[in-house]
Protein backbone atom coordinates (compact mmCIF):
# COMPACT_ATOMS: atom_id res chain seq x y z
CA UNK A 1 0.00 0.00 0.00
CA UNK A 2 1.69 3.29 -1.26
CA UNK A 3 1.20 6.77 -0.17
CA UNK A 4 -1.13 7.15 -3.64
CA UNK A 5 -3.35 4.37 -2.51
CA UNK A 6 -3.93 5.72 1.49
CA UNK A 7 -5.12 9.12 -0.14
CA UNK A 8 -7.49 7.36 -2.50
CA UNK A 9 -9.52 5.92 -0.04
CA UNK A 10 -9.05 8.70 2.51
CA UNK A 11 -10.87 10.73 -0.07
CA UNK A 12 -13.13 8.15 -0.74
CA UNK A 13 -14.11 7.69 2.64
CA UNK A 14 -14.91 11.36 2.91
CA UNK A 15 -17.27 11.76 -0.59
CA UNK A 16 -19.37 8.26 0.48
CA UNK A 17 -18.99 8.97 4.24
CA UNK A 18 -20.53 12.91 3.63
CA UNK A 19 -22.78 11.98 1.31
CA UNK A 20 -24.81 8.79 3.88
CA UNK A 21 -24.73 11.45 6.52
CA UNK A 22 -26.08 13.84 3.98
CA UNK A 23 -28.96 11.24 3.69
CA UNK A 24 -29.65 10.21 7.05
CA UNK A 25 -28.73 13.23 9.23
CA UNK A 26 -32.10 14.44 10.75
CA UNK A 27 -31.27 18.27 11.17
CA UNK A 28 -31.60 19.99 7.70
CA UNK A 29 -28.53 21.92 7.89
CA UNK A 30 -25.67 19.74 8.85
CA UNK A 31 -27.73 17.76 6.02
CA UNK A 32 -25.98 20.59 3.81
CA UNK A 33 -22.89 20.51 5.27
CA UNK A 34 -22.35 16.99 4.97
CA UNK A 35 -23.00 17.50 1.09
CA UNK A 36 -20.61 20.06 1.33
CA UNK A 37 -17.93 17.49 2.37
CA UNK A 38 -18.72 14.98 -0.02
CA UNK A 39 -18.39 17.60 -2.77
CA UNK A 40 -14.93 18.94 -1.48
CA UNK A 41 -13.84 15.27 -1.70
CA UNK A 42 -14.75 15.03 -4.93
CA UNK A 43 -13.07 18.19 -5.92
CA UNK A 44 -9.91 16.34 -3.63
CA UNK A 45 -10.19 13.61 -6.17
CA UNK A 46 -9.93 15.89 -9.45
CA UNK A 47 -7.17 17.13 -7.64
CA UNK A 48 -5.14 13.64 -6.84
CA UNK A 49 -5.50 13.06 -10.68
CA UNK A 50 -3.99 16.26 -11.59
CA UNK A 51 -6.73 17.76 -13.10
CA UNK A 52 -6.65 21.04 -11.29
CA UNK A 53 -8.65 23.12 -13.41
CA UNK A 54 -11.85 20.63 -13.04
CA UNK A 55 -11.09 20.26 -9.12
CA UNK A 56 -11.26 24.08 -8.47
CA UNK A 57 -13.82 24.79 -10.93
CA UNK A 58 -16.07 22.33 -8.63
CA UNK A 59 -15.02 24.05 -5.67
CA UNK A 60 -16.47 27.83 -7.13
CA UNK A 61 -19.65 26.01 -8.62
CA UNK A 62 -20.34 23.34 -5.75
CA UNK A 63 -18.98 24.65 -2.51
CA UNK A 64 -18.86 28.39 -3.13
CA UNK A 65 -22.23 29.03 -5.31
CA UNK A 66 -24.44 25.91 -4.68
CA UNK A 67 -23.87 24.99 -1.03
CA UNK A 68 -24.39 28.39 -0.33
CA UNK A 69 -27.08 28.98 -2.11
CA UNK A 70 -29.02 25.75 -0.26
CA UNK A 71 -27.55 27.19 2.63
CA UNK A 72 -29.45 30.71 2.31
CA UNK A 73 -32.72 28.72 1.53
CA UNK A 74 -32.02 26.63 4.54
CA UNK A 75 -31.37 29.79 6.69
CA UNK A 76 -35.23 31.74 5.07
CA UNK A 77 -37.34 28.64 5.44
CA UNK A 78 -39.54 28.73 8.37
CA UNK A 79 -38.84 25.69 11.03
CA UNK A 80 -35.96 24.67 9.55
CA UNK A 81 -33.91 24.33 13.43
CA UNK A 82 -35.94 21.46 14.20
CA UNK A 83 -35.20 17.90 13.93
CA UNK A 84 -37.09 16.58 10.93
CA UNK A 85 -39.45 13.15 10.98
CA UNK A 86 -38.34 9.99 11.05
CA UNK A 87 -39.58 8.58 6.91
CA UNK A 88 -42.17 6.01 7.42
CA UNK A 89 -39.78 2.31 7.61
CA UNK A 90 -41.46 1.30 4.45
CA UNK A 91 -40.01 4.01 2.61
CA UNK A 92 -36.90 4.10 4.28
CA UNK A 93 -36.60 0.58 3.01
CA UNK A 94 -37.66 1.06 -0.54
CA UNK A 95 -35.29 4.23 -1.15
CA UNK A 96 -32.31 1.73 0.58
CA UNK A 97 -33.37 -1.09 -1.95
CA UNK A 98 -33.68 1.84 -4.86
CA UNK A 99 -30.42 3.47 -4.32
CA UNK A 100 -28.31 -0.37 -3.75
CA UNK A 101 -29.89 -1.37 -6.90
CA UNK A 102 -28.78 1.76 -8.65
CA UNK A 103 -25.51 1.13 -7.38
CA UNK A 104 -25.12 -2.29 -8.61
CA UNK A 105 -26.49 -1.31 -12.07
CA UNK A 106 -24.07 1.48 -12.37
CA UNK A 107 -20.90 -0.93 -11.01
CA UNK A 108 -22.39 -3.84 -13.02
CA UNK A 109 -22.47 -1.47 -16.32
CA UNK A 110 -18.51 -0.12 -15.16
CA UNK A 111 -17.30 -4.12 -14.57
CA UNK A 112 -18.91 -4.65 -18.60
CA UNK A 113 -16.99 -1.89 -20.27
CA UNK A 114 -13.56 -1.63 -21.52
CA UNK A 115 -11.62 1.34 -21.09
CA UNK A 116 -9.28 1.81 -24.22
CA UNK A 117 -6.08 3.80 -23.74
CA UNK A 118 -5.91 6.31 -26.35
CA UNK A 119 -2.31 6.19 -28.24
CA UNK A 120 -1.77 10.11 -28.45
CA UNK A 121 0.00 11.95 -26.31
CA UNK A 122 -1.69 13.72 -23.45
CA UNK A 123 -2.74 17.57 -23.47
CA UNK A 124 -2.00 19.35 -20.48
CA UNK A 125 -4.64 20.47 -19.26
CA UNK A 126 -3.25 24.25 -18.31
CA UNK A 127 -5.62 27.13 -18.46
CA UNK A 128 -4.28 28.29 -22.15
CA UNK A 129 -5.34 24.78 -23.48
CA UNK A 130 -8.71 24.22 -22.07
CA UNK A 131 -9.54 27.92 -23.06
CA UNK A 132 -8.71 26.91 -26.39
CA UNK A 133 -10.25 23.99 -26.67
CA UNK A 134 -13.49 25.36 -25.26
CA UNK A 135 -13.47 27.99 -27.73
CA UNK A 136 -12.58 25.88 -31.12
CA UNK A 137 -14.66 24.84 -33.94
CA UNK A 138 -12.16 21.71 -35.17
CA UNK A 139 -13.30 18.32 -34.12
CA UNK A 140 -13.09 18.37 -30.62
CA UNK A 141 -13.95 21.64 -29.83
CA UNK A 142 -16.59 23.11 -27.77
CA UNK A 143 -18.01 26.28 -28.78
CA UNK A 144 -21.60 24.83 -29.47
CA UNK A 145 -22.44 22.97 -26.20
CA UNK A 146 -20.30 26.69 -24.41
CA UNK A 147 -23.05 28.73 -26.50
CA UNK A 148 -25.66 27.16 -25.67
CA UNK A 149 -25.02 26.77 -21.85
CA UNK A 150 -24.22 30.70 -21.86
CA UNK A 151 -27.30 31.36 -23.14
CA UNK A 152 -29.08 29.16 -20.88
CA UNK A 153 -27.40 30.85 -18.30
CA UNK A 154 -28.33 34.11 -19.79
CA UNK A 155 -32.24 32.84 -19.58
CA UNK A 156 -31.89 31.83 -16.16
CA UNK A 157 -30.55 35.12 -15.26
CA UNK A 158 -33.42 37.57 -16.53
CA UNK A 159 -35.72 35.19 -15.83
CA UNK A 160 -33.98 35.39 -11.44
CA UNK A 161 -34.36 39.40 -12.60
CA UNK A 162 -38.22 39.33 -13.66
CA UNK A 163 -39.19 37.27 -10.39
CA UNK A 164 -37.28 39.60 -8.53
CA UNK A 165 -38.23 42.88 -10.01
CA UNK A 166 -39.99 45.43 -7.86
CA UNK A 167 -42.91 47.45 -9.43
CA UNK A 168 -42.95 50.89 -7.34
CA UNK A 169 -46.89 52.36 -6.87
CA UNK A 170 -46.88 55.66 -6.77
CA UNK A 171 -48.40 56.39 -2.96
CA UNK A 172 -52.04 57.72 -4.64
CA UNK A 173 -52.09 54.66 -5.84
CA UNK A 174 -52.25 52.88 -2.57
CA UNK A 175 -54.66 55.36 -1.25
CA UNK A 176 -57.32 54.28 -3.89
CA UNK A 177 -57.29 50.87 -2.63
CA UNK A 178 -58.87 52.36 0.81
CA UNK A 179 -63.19 52.75 0.56
CA UNK A 180 -63.83 55.63 -1.36
CA UNK A 181 -63.67 59.21 0.22
CA UNK A 182 -65.05 62.29 -1.05
CA UNK A 183 -61.67 64.53 -1.08
CA UNK A 184 -59.50 62.93 -2.79
CA UNK A 185 -59.29 64.42 -6.39
CA UNK A 186 -61.13 62.56 -9.34
CA UNK A 187 -58.89 62.96 -12.11
CA UNK A 188 -56.01 61.81 -9.97
CA UNK A 189 -57.41 58.83 -9.63
CA UNK A 190 -58.17 57.95 -13.02
CA UNK A 191 -54.81 58.56 -14.10
CA UNK A 192 -53.41 54.93 -15.99
CA UNK A 193 -51.45 52.77 -14.08
CA UNK A 194 -48.54 52.27 -16.21
CA UNK A 195 -47.51 55.75 -16.84
CA UNK A 196 -46.35 56.40 -13.30
CA UNK A 197 -45.18 52.94 -12.32
CA UNK A 198 -41.81 53.10 -11.90
CA UNK A 199 -39.58 49.74 -12.74
CA UNK A 200 -36.55 49.51 -10.41
CA UNK A 201 -33.86 47.12 -11.20
CA UNK B 1 31.03 36.37 2.28
CA UNK B 2 30.46 34.42 -0.32
CA UNK B 3 28.56 31.94 1.22
CA UNK B 4 26.67 33.92 2.33
CA UNK B 5 25.24 35.80 -0.34
CA UNK B 6 24.02 32.66 -1.76
CA UNK B 7 21.87 31.55 0.79
CA UNK B 8 18.40 32.29 0.55
CA UNK B 9 15.15 30.24 1.51
CA UNK B 10 14.87 28.25 -1.55
CA UNK B 11 18.70 27.03 -1.25
CA UNK B 12 17.91 26.01 2.55
CA UNK B 13 14.32 24.44 1.03
CA UNK B 14 15.99 22.46 -1.06
CA UNK B 15 18.84 21.51 0.83
CA UNK B 16 16.25 20.18 3.46
CA UNK B 17 14.31 18.06 0.69
CA UNK B 18 17.79 16.51 -0.75
CA UNK B 19 18.86 15.38 3.09
CA UNK B 20 15.49 13.91 3.42
CA UNK B 21 14.99 11.90 0.07
CA UNK B 22 18.65 10.71 0.42
CA UNK B 23 18.80 9.41 4.35
CA UNK B 24 15.36 7.99 4.10
CA UNK B 25 14.62 5.45 1.91
CA UNK B 26 10.52 5.07 2.26
CA UNK B 27 9.00 7.80 -0.22
CA UNK B 28 5.81 7.73 2.18
CA UNK B 29 7.41 8.39 4.95
CA UNK B 30 9.51 11.21 3.78
CA UNK B 31 6.86 13.06 2.09
CA UNK B 32 4.65 12.87 5.21
CA UNK B 33 7.92 14.69 7.03
CA UNK B 34 8.41 17.22 4.72
CA UNK B 35 4.55 18.03 4.94
CA UNK B 36 5.02 18.17 8.87
CA UNK B 37 7.79 20.18 8.36
CA UNK B 38 5.97 22.79 6.01
CA UNK B 39 3.19 23.12 8.48
CA UNK B 40 5.55 23.67 11.23
CA UNK B 41 6.73 26.07 9.44
CA UNK B 42 3.44 28.05 8.89
CA UNK B 43 2.65 27.97 12.32
CA UNK B 44 6.00 29.68 12.92
CA UNK B 45 5.21 32.14 10.71
CA UNK B 46 1.67 33.00 11.17
CA UNK B 47 1.34 32.96 14.49
CA UNK B 48 4.36 35.75 15.02
CA UNK B 49 2.54 37.46 11.91
CA UNK B 50 -0.76 37.43 13.38
CA UNK B 51 0.94 39.30 16.73
CA UNK B 52 2.54 41.42 14.66
CA UNK B 53 -0.31 42.68 12.94
CA UNK B 54 -2.40 42.83 15.74
CA UNK B 55 0.02 44.90 17.49
CA UNK B 56 0.24 46.85 14.20
CA UNK B 57 -3.44 47.51 13.77
CA UNK B 58 -3.59 49.23 17.45
CA UNK B 59 -1.07 51.79 16.69
CA UNK B 60 -2.21 52.39 13.13
CA UNK B 61 -5.89 53.00 15.21
CA UNK B 62 -3.96 54.95 17.64
CA UNK B 63 -1.73 57.25 14.60
CA UNK B 64 -5.19 57.71 12.96
CA UNK B 65 -6.65 58.71 15.88
CA UNK B 66 -3.97 61.37 17.47
CA UNK B 67 -3.49 58.96 20.82
CA UNK B 68 -0.67 56.31 21.65
CA UNK B 69 -2.25 53.15 21.60
CA UNK B 70 -0.60 50.30 23.59
CA UNK B 71 1.84 51.72 25.74
CA UNK B 72 2.17 49.82 28.62
CA UNK B 73 2.95 46.62 28.74
CA UNK B 74 6.56 46.04 27.41
CA UNK B 75 8.49 48.50 25.47
CA UNK B 76 6.09 50.50 23.43
CA UNK B 77 3.17 48.30 24.56
CA UNK B 78 5.07 45.45 21.95
CA UNK B 79 3.95 42.99 24.40
CA UNK B 80 0.12 43.78 25.11
CA UNK B 81 -0.84 41.32 22.27
CA UNK B 82 0.74 38.55 24.49
CA UNK B 83 -0.74 40.00 27.19
CA UNK B 84 -4.27 39.84 25.27
CA UNK B 85 -3.14 35.59 23.83
CA UNK B 86 -2.67 34.74 27.03
CA UNK B 87 -6.14 35.80 28.17
CA UNK B 88 -8.02 34.43 25.72
CA UNK B 89 -6.12 30.91 26.29
CA UNK B 90 -7.04 31.05 29.70
CA UNK B 91 -10.60 32.08 28.96
CA UNK B 92 -13.27 29.47 29.04
CA UNK B 93 -14.35 28.31 25.67
CA UNK B 94 -18.28 28.11 26.01
CA UNK B 95 -20.96 26.35 23.81
CA UNK B 96 -24.22 27.86 24.10
CA UNK B 97 -27.50 25.42 25.38
CA UNK B 98 -29.49 24.98 22.71
CA UNK B 99 -26.60 25.60 19.97
CA UNK B 100 -25.74 22.87 17.47
CA UNK B 101 -22.32 21.45 19.07
CA UNK B 102 -20.77 19.83 16.20
CA UNK B 103 -21.49 22.64 14.12
CA UNK B 104 -20.58 24.88 16.77
CA UNK B 105 -17.17 23.49 16.82
CA UNK B 106 -16.30 22.94 13.09
CA UNK B 107 -16.97 26.32 12.17
CA UNK B 108 -13.74 28.18 13.52
CA UNK B 109 -11.63 25.13 12.38
CA UNK B 110 -13.21 25.49 9.06
CA UNK B 111 -12.32 29.06 8.63
CA UNK B 112 -8.52 28.25 10.06
CA UNK B 113 -7.99 25.40 7.41
CA UNK B 114 -9.28 27.58 4.42
CA UNK B 115 -7.19 29.87 4.69
CA UNK B 116 -4.09 27.52 5.65
CA UNK B 117 -4.84 26.54 1.96
CA UNK B 118 -5.27 29.66 0.37
CA UNK B 119 -1.43 29.68 1.51
CA UNK B 120 0.16 26.81 -0.68
CA UNK B 121 0.18 28.99 -3.88
CA UNK B 122 1.86 32.42 -2.64
CA UNK B 123 5.21 33.13 -3.25
CA UNK B 124 7.27 33.79 -0.35
CA UNK B 125 10.75 34.46 -2.04
CA UNK B 126 12.47 33.33 -5.41
CA UNK B 127 11.37 30.13 -5.80
CA UNK B 128 10.11 29.58 -2.35
CA UNK B 129 6.60 28.40 -2.53
CA UNK B 130 4.81 25.41 -1.09
CA UNK B 131 3.00 24.78 -4.07
CA UNK B 132 3.13 26.05 -7.72
CA UNK B 133 0.30 25.16 -9.01
CA UNK B 134 -0.64 26.08 -12.88
CA UNK B 135 -3.85 27.44 -12.03
CA UNK B 136 -2.69 29.29 -8.99
CA UNK B 137 -5.14 32.64 -9.36
CA UNK B 138 -8.49 30.48 -9.82
CA UNK B 139 -6.95 28.20 -6.92
CA UNK B 140 -6.96 30.85 -4.55
CA UNK B 141 -10.29 32.26 -5.83
CA UNK B 142 -11.84 29.01 -5.45
CA UNK B 143 -10.58 28.48 -1.83
CA UNK B 144 -10.85 31.75 -0.70
CA UNK B 145 -15.00 31.22 -1.75
CA UNK B 146 -15.13 28.52 1.28
CA UNK B 147 -14.53 30.65 4.02
CA UNK B 148 -18.50 32.03 3.91
CA UNK B 149 -19.31 28.93 4.72
CA UNK B 150 -17.25 28.98 8.07
CA UNK B 151 -19.01 32.10 8.66
CA UNK B 152 -22.73 30.89 8.09
CA UNK B 153 -22.29 27.64 10.01
CA UNK B 154 -20.82 29.86 13.04
CA UNK B 155 -24.18 32.10 12.75
CA UNK B 156 -26.53 29.06 12.04
CA UNK B 157 -25.32 27.06 15.05
CA UNK B 158 -24.67 29.99 17.73
CA UNK B 159 -28.99 29.83 18.29
CA UNK B 160 -28.80 33.78 18.61
CA UNK B 161 -30.44 36.11 16.12
CA UNK B 162 -27.50 38.66 16.46
CA UNK B 163 -25.18 35.58 14.85
CA UNK B 164 -27.50 35.04 12.37
CA UNK B 165 -28.00 38.11 11.23
CA UNK B 166 -24.45 38.69 10.66
CA UNK B 167 -23.84 35.20 8.65
CA UNK B 168 -26.96 36.24 6.49
CA UNK B 169 -25.55 39.71 5.85
CA UNK B 170 -21.60 38.28 5.35
CA UNK B 171 -23.19 35.60 2.89
CA UNK B 172 -24.50 38.44 0.85
CA UNK B 173 -21.52 40.19 0.89
CA UNK B 174 -18.87 38.00 0.35
CA UNK B 175 -20.95 36.18 -2.59
CA UNK B 176 -21.24 39.76 -4.25
CA UNK B 177 -17.81 41.18 -3.82
CA UNK B 178 -16.23 38.16 -5.02
CA UNK B 179 -17.14 39.17 -8.87
CA UNK B 180 -15.45 42.26 -8.44
CA UNK B 181 -12.48 40.32 -7.13
CA UNK B 182 -12.31 37.72 -10.08
CA UNK B 183 -12.54 39.99 -12.75
CA UNK B 184 -9.64 42.19 -11.60
CA UNK B 185 -7.65 39.71 -10.75
CA UNK B 186 -8.82 38.20 -14.59
CA UNK B 187 -7.13 41.18 -15.84
CA UNK B 188 -3.77 40.64 -14.79
CA UNK B 189 -4.19 36.95 -16.05
CA UNK B 190 -4.92 38.36 -19.77
CA UNK B 191 -1.80 40.14 -19.50
CA UNK B 192 0.29 37.82 -18.19
CA UNK B 193 -1.54 34.88 -20.26
CA UNK B 194 -0.91 32.44 -17.04
CA UNK B 195 -2.42 31.71 -14.02
CA UNK B 196 0.39 30.64 -12.32
CA UNK B 197 2.03 32.34 -9.87
CA UNK B 198 5.61 31.92 -10.48
CA UNK B 199 4.90 32.99 -14.39
CA UNK B 200 3.09 36.21 -13.16
CA UNK B 201 6.05 37.18 -11.14
CA UNK B 202 8.32 36.42 -13.97
CA UNK B 203 6.38 38.31 -16.26
CA UNK B 204 7.22 41.35 -14.20
CA UNK B 205 10.78 41.21 -14.47
CA UNK B 206 10.82 44.79 -17.09
CA UNK B 207 8.43 46.25 -14.65
CA UNK B 208 5.64 45.60 -12.58
CA UNK B 209 2.22 45.76 -13.94
CA UNK B 210 0.95 48.58 -12.00
CA UNK B 211 3.51 50.54 -13.64
CA UNK B 212 3.12 49.07 -16.88
CA UNK B 213 0.00 48.26 -17.39
CA UNK B 214 -1.38 51.64 -17.40
CA UNK B 215 -4.33 53.24 -15.55
CA UNK B 216 -6.84 50.13 -16.90
CA UNK B 217 -4.72 48.06 -14.00
CA UNK B 218 -4.54 50.89 -11.34
CA UNK B 219 -8.28 50.73 -11.94
CA UNK B 220 -8.48 46.77 -11.50
CA UNK B 221 -5.61 47.54 -8.63
CA UNK B 222 -8.38 50.03 -6.75
CA UNK B 223 -11.03 47.76 -6.93
CA UNK B 224 -9.35 44.64 -5.86
CA UNK B 225 -8.25 46.83 -2.82
CA UNK B 226 -11.37 47.89 -2.22
CA UNK B 227 -13.61 44.37 -3.01
CA UNK B 228 -11.11 42.28 -1.12
CA UNK B 229 -11.73 44.64 2.27
CA UNK B 230 -15.13 43.82 1.72
CA UNK B 231 -14.55 39.94 0.89
CA UNK B 232 -12.81 39.60 4.39
CA UNK B 233 -15.11 41.48 6.34
CA UNK B 234 -13.27 44.45 7.48
CA UNK B 235 -14.03 47.75 8.33
CA UNK B 236 -16.17 49.91 6.54
CA UNK B 237 -17.77 46.72 5.17
CA UNK B 238 -17.62 45.31 8.80
CA UNK B 239 -21.24 44.21 8.41
CA UNK B 240 -21.18 40.97 9.68
CA UNK B 241 -20.07 41.83 13.00
CA UNK B 242 -21.22 45.35 13.05
CA UNK B 243 -20.60 45.82 16.96
CA UNK B 244 -22.72 49.08 17.62
CA UNK B 245 -25.85 47.22 15.88
CA UNK B 246 -25.07 42.96 15.93
CA UNK B 247 -22.97 43.04 19.28
CA UNK B 248 -20.16 41.16 17.37
CA UNK B 249 -22.46 39.29 14.32
CA UNK B 250 -21.56 35.51 13.32
CA UNK B 251 -18.75 35.00 16.64
CA UNK B 252 -21.20 36.70 19.87
CA UNK B 253 -20.95 33.71 21.08
CA UNK B 254 -17.81 32.60 20.72
CA UNK B 255 -15.19 32.40 23.89
CA UNK B 256 -11.90 31.61 24.41
CA UNK B 257 -9.33 29.76 21.68
CA UNK B 258 -12.80 29.13 19.40
CA UNK B 259 -12.65 33.07 19.14
CA UNK B 260 -9.02 33.02 19.21
CA UNK B 261 -8.94 31.16 15.71
CA UNK B 262 -11.75 33.62 14.29
CA UNK B 263 -9.29 36.29 15.32
CA UNK B 264 -6.74 34.13 13.54
CA UNK B 265 -8.54 33.28 10.29
CA UNK B 266 -9.29 37.19 10.38
CA UNK B 267 -4.99 38.45 10.05
CA UNK B 268 -4.06 35.45 8.05
CA UNK B 269 -7.00 36.68 5.43
CA UNK B 270 -5.84 40.45 5.75
CA UNK B 271 -2.24 39.07 5.22
CA UNK B 272 -3.15 36.27 2.43
CA UNK B 273 -5.42 39.29 0.24
CA UNK B 274 -2.55 42.09 0.62
CA UNK B 275 0.26 39.13 -0.52
CA UNK B 276 -1.77 38.19 -3.44
CA UNK B 277 -2.29 41.98 -4.64
CA UNK B 278 1.11 42.73 -3.91
CA UNK B 279 2.24 39.43 -6.64
CA UNK B 280 -0.38 40.54 -8.90
CA UNK B 281 -0.12 44.19 -9.04
CA UNK B 282 3.24 45.13 -7.42
CA UNK B 283 5.56 42.30 -8.66
CA UNK B 284 5.66 39.70 -5.59
CA UNK B 285 9.16 39.12 -4.85
CA UNK B 286 10.39 41.09 -7.73
CA UNK B 287 12.96 43.81 -6.61
CA UNK B 288 12.23 47.39 -8.52
CA UNK B 289 13.56 47.70 -11.63
CA UNK B 290 14.08 50.93 -14.09
CA UNK B 291 14.60 50.42 -17.63
CA UNK B 292 17.94 50.65 -18.20
CA UNK B 293 19.93 52.09 -15.12
CA UNK B 294 22.07 49.30 -14.59
CA UNK B 295 23.48 50.46 -11.36
CA UNK B 296 20.37 51.31 -9.81
CA UNK B 297 19.06 47.68 -10.73
CA UNK B 298 22.16 46.05 -9.42
CA UNK B 299 21.76 47.37 -6.21
CA UNK B 300 18.16 46.74 -6.26
CA UNK B 301 19.12 43.11 -6.50
CA UNK B 302 20.80 43.34 -3.45
CA UNK B 303 17.80 43.25 -0.85
CA UNK B 304 16.43 39.82 -0.47
CA UNK B 305 13.64 38.60 -2.74
CA UNK B 306 11.71 38.11 0.81
CA UNK B 307 11.84 41.25 2.30
CA UNK B 308 10.82 42.93 -1.02
CA UNK B 309 7.83 40.41 -0.70
CA UNK B 310 6.98 41.13 2.94
CA UNK B 311 7.47 44.85 2.33
CA UNK B 312 4.97 45.61 -0.74
CA UNK B 313 2.45 43.37 1.57
CA UNK B 314 2.92 45.24 4.15
CA UNK B 315 2.21 48.68 2.35
CA UNK B 316 -1.50 47.34 1.08
CA UNK B 317 -1.93 45.58 5.06
CA UNK B 318 -0.98 49.09 5.75
CA UNK B 319 -3.38 50.85 3.41
CA UNK B 320 -6.26 48.55 4.42
CA UNK B 321 -6.08 49.34 7.93
CA UNK B 322 -6.22 52.96 7.29
CA UNK B 323 -9.65 52.20 5.32
CA UNK B 324 -10.95 50.95 9.13
CA UNK B 325 -10.50 54.29 10.85
CA UNK B 326 -10.94 56.71 7.68
CA UNK B 327 -14.86 55.46 6.32
CA UNK B 328 -17.93 55.01 8.95
CA UNK B 329 -19.46 51.48 8.40
CA UNK B 330 -21.98 51.33 5.01
CA UNK B 331 -25.09 50.41 5.28
CA UNK B 332 -26.20 47.18 3.74
CA UNK B 333 -28.12 48.47 0.75
CA UNK B 334 -25.32 50.67 -0.02
CA UNK B 335 -22.94 47.74 0.04
CA UNK B 336 -24.77 46.19 -2.26
CA UNK B 337 -25.43 49.36 -4.51
CA UNK B 338 -21.82 50.33 -4.48
CA UNK B 339 -20.86 46.63 -5.54
CA UNK B 340 -23.55 46.05 -7.98
CA UNK B 341 -24.40 49.46 -9.49
CA UNK B 342 -20.87 50.93 -9.38
CA UNK B 343 -17.81 48.14 -8.99
CA UNK B 344 -18.94 45.30 -10.81
CA UNK B 345 -19.74 47.56 -14.23
CA UNK B 346 -16.72 49.50 -13.71
CA UNK B 347 -14.29 45.79 -13.93
CA UNK B 348 -16.63 44.80 -16.52
CA UNK B 349 -15.41 47.73 -18.50
CA UNK B 350 -11.97 47.39 -17.41
CA UNK B 351 -11.55 44.06 -18.13
CA UNK B 352 -12.16 44.83 -21.82
CA UNK B 353 -9.89 47.86 -21.66
CA UNK B 354 -7.14 45.29 -20.35
CA UNK B 355 -8.34 43.12 -23.04
CA UNK B 356 -7.58 45.45 -25.98
CA UNK B 357 -4.63 46.82 -24.43
CA UNK B 358 -3.55 43.58 -24.42
CA UNK B 359 -4.53 42.45 -27.93
CA UNK B 360 -2.55 45.69 -29.39
CA UNK B 361 0.67 45.55 -27.11
CA UNK B 362 -0.22 48.87 -26.05
CA UNK B 363 1.64 48.20 -22.43
CA UNK B 364 5.51 48.28 -21.95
Amino acid sequence: MNASTIIFYLLAASIIGGALMAVTSLKIFRSAVFLLFSLVGIAGLYFYLDYEFIGAVQVIVYVGGIVVLIIFSIFLTHGSGEDMKRPHWIRAIFSAVAAAFGCILTMFYISQYTFTTSGKPAIEPNAGNIGAQMLSTTDHGYILPFEVVSILLLAAMIGCIVIAIKVKIPPHEILAEKPEDDSVDESKNSEPLLANTQIEL
Amino acid sequence: MNILLTISFSSIASGIHHWLVSTIPNELLAKSIEMVIVGICLLLFLVPLCFILGYMERKVAGFMQMRYGPNRVGPYGSLQIVADTVKLVMKEGLTPTGSDKFLFNLAPVIMVVTCMLVLAPIAFAKDFQIWDINIGVLYVSAISSLAVIGILMAGWSSYNKYSLLGAMRSGAQIVSYELSVGLSLISIVILTGSLKMSDIVMSQETGWWIIRGHIPVIISFVIFVIASTAEINRAPFDLAEAEQELTAGFHTEYAGMKFAMFLLAEYINLFIVSAIAATLFLGGWMPFHIGHWEAFNHIMDFVPSSLWFLGKTFFIIFIIMQFRWTFPRLRVDQLLTLEWKYLLPISMVNTILVTVMAIMGWHF
